[in-house]
């Protein structure tokens, strides 16, 4: 027997206890059941969270000693230290010189920031289109449109790799951006929040000298905000964490982002885990801030697509 | 100043200009707001999209060098036992998803729809919280995870079960898959488990209060009256992450770098894995568009599935 079994053995000694007690009337036993069923799968989702955390400032010597972090009377410089992220930041030699981990935060960021704002731009602006204007060829473009997004990316990928050699776009971030800057799922969620937008609102603008550009700027986008911000969240949490593409179309390492080159450092640090563990941390933190930010909108977000789709 | 003065005349003088018709000739605004997707889809979606049915036809070495072969690379995949093994593989991994994520996803959503308040979004947040961790991120992780002897997860089913403390998941071939599965529940059970909730939010609470006045088990009211009831949402996500499971690649990629995801004995090897290997890394983009185009069929029909279904549930 060990710790383990008996703390499972005495949660399931509460509940016999409780059903013993009112066995025609179990609601109380049923509620410590679901407690302690949610409790269960909370901490099982959250041990890699807290083990990851102490497996980059646990010290390479005792990174197997101790599960999670060692106990408070052993903690001290030798155990617990900054060590991996020191060696994780010292930098990489590479061809074309010392190439440093800030660089690929750096990429990374740049390229997640980029595609989101060209997003949020240019599907807002079509999904305005579909939601509020009627003009030839609407219907068969929307059907297209939904036809796309069946067709699975990857399909995409060896034409695409073909094309952006001939463009000499390979290795460029050009490459990486125009084929992602929109897409036919962010218009339709844009065209889903803007059609319910009243017409007098907007024939209001129109006498009040607006321009239809105008209008989409300052009267419908200020309305969409939390779908925007939802929208940017998601957006950015996709490229953040997006391989493929930039696996195959970026080569040099100082262009490199931190899924590709974290995935490479597997190999270079075999041992060392603590250190591509810590460039993992790190590569987890700017998401969880943008969605502690945004929790609401996102989980709202992500719910009404289903139940209005 | 003066700028300031003009300003304030100006609306006197415009207003009878409004009173005009404006526009007699078609709005051109909405196809100027459709421009940029419209360039951007034509180039790299429809073209590459026809193209890859052309490459699909030629063997290439490169993008440089290509030939006619005519239907030799759907020939060669339906002979490779690689692609079938990778076929299999990816099946398997998607009925894992089917019958044992979707259940536990609903489970935790049941248990979650009856509490209340701040508990309940705590919850809902925390099991949601792997989704925020890229696919390879969560590969990365796990790969330490599964360590023999050290790993958390050797060390926690040891713990358990009294098993496995030496066991080399990612290097064993009867292994390999479960490793996969347990790694893709941590990061998607409370994704759908997020859509689940949502639906059952929205069922009618008199409706499953009749069922129960009537004499119906809990499990009854749930299958007879619950479950009928989110059968859109059920629809939605079964299809949905059967889509998603047959894109599996970056798990098993990050969890077995060595061999490039493929793992001892191919035992890891997906469909886009070996799209990735004959296209990206062995150069013949011709093959691996004909394997996209297989994977294409193989969603479209799950997509065509999907809207059948969707309309059965809905007489």
């Amino acid at each position: 027997m060990n710790a383990l079994q008996i703390v499972l053995l005495l949660l399931a000694l509460g509940f016999v206890v409780l059903y013993a007690r009112s066995p025609r009337n179990p609601k109380l036993a049923l509620a410590y059941l679901r407690w302690v069923a949610l409790g269960i799968a909370a901490i099982l989702v959250l041990a890699p969270f807290v083990w990851l955390i102490a497996a980059v400032f646990k010290d390479r010597a005792v990174l197997n000693e101790y599960v999670f972090f060692p106990p408070p009377s052993e903690w001290s410089e030798k155990t617990v230290n900054l060590g991996n992220l020191r060696r994780l930041f010292a930098g990489d030699d590479t061809v074309q010189g010392k190439v440093f981990f800030w660089q690929y935060v750096i990429n990374s960021l740049f390229f997640a920031s980029a595609i989101t704002i060209l997003q949020l731009t240019f599907c807002s602006l079509a999904g305005y289109a579909l939601a509020k204007y009627d003009f030839v060829g609407k219907r068969p473009l929307m059907v297209f449109m939904l036809g796309s997004m069946m067709v699975p990316p990857v399909l995409l990928f060896p034409p695409l790799y073909e094309m952006m050699v001939k463009l000499d776009l390979i290795d460029t971030y050009h490459g990486l951006i125009l084929p992602s800057m929109v897409g036919a799922y962010g218009i339709f969620l844009f065209r889903q929040a803007m059609i319910s937008i009243p017409k007098e609102m907007l024939d209001a603008g129109r006498i009040d000298g607006c321009s239809e550009f105008g209008i989409y700027l300052r009267l419908v986008m200020p309305l969409v905000r939390p779908m925007s911000a939802a929208f940017c969240l998601v957006t950015f949490l996709g490229q953040w964490n997006s391989f493929f593409g930039p696996s195959i179309f970026l080569q040099t390492q100082s262009k490199l982002t931190l899924p590709v080159i974290l995935n490479l450092y597997i190999g270079f640090y075999q041992t060392e885990y603590g250190v591509f563990l810590a460039g993992t941390l790190l590569a987890i933190i700017p998401p969880a801030i943008l969605f502690f930010a945004l929790e609401k909108e996102f989980i709202s977000g992500l719910a009404s697509g289903a139940v209005k789709g | 100043m003066t700028h300031g003065i003009e300003e304030q005349v100006r609306p006197a003088k415009a207003a009878p200009e409004i009173e005009q018709p404006r526009r007699r000739r078609p709005n051109l605004a909405p196809y100027a707001f459709l421009a940029p997707y419209l360039v951007v889809t034509g180039v790299f979606v429809a073209y590459p999209l026809v193209h890859a049915a052309v490459l699909a036809f030629h063997q290439t070495n490169g993008p440089a060098s290509r030939a006619f072969v005519g239907l030799d690379n759907f020939r060669y995949l339906l002979t490779d036992p690689v692609f079938h093994k990778a076929l299999w593989n990816t099946t398997v991994f998607a009925l894992f998803s089917l019958f044992l994520q979707l259940p536990l996803s609903m489970a935790l959503a049941l248990l979650l729809n009856t509490s209340k308040g701040r508990m309940k979004s705590i919850f809902r947040l925390v099991l949601f919280s792997p989704n925020l961790v890229g696919q390879i991120f969560v590969g990365i992780l796990f790969s330490v995870l599964f360590t023999p002897r050290y790993g958390l997860i050797n060390r926690f089913v040891h713990a358990l079960v009294g098993w496995g403390l030496e066991e080399r998941w990612l290097g064993n071939p009867s292994l390999v898959m479960p490793a996969i599965v347990i790694t893709s529940l941590w990061l998607w059970v409370g994704f759908n488990m997020i859509y689940f909730l949502a639906a059952l939010q929205s069922v009618d609470k008199s409706l499953e209060e009749a069922a129960r006045v009537d004499g119906a088990n809990r499990f009854q009211v749930f299958w007879h009256v619950t479950l009928p009831s989110i059968r859109h949402v059920v629809v939605f996500v079964v299809v949905t992450s059967l889509i998603g499971s047959y894109q599996l690649f970056e798990l098993p990629l990050a969890l077995m770098p060595d061999s490039y995801g493929r793992g001892p004995d191919d035992a890891g090897l997906t469909v886009i894995t070996y799209l990735y290997d004959v296209g990206f890394t062995s150069g013949d983009l011709g093959l691996g568009s004909a394997v996209g185009w297989l994977l294409a069929v193989i969603i479209f029909g799950l997509s065509l599935l999907q809207i059948k279904v969707a309309r059965v549930a809905e007489d």
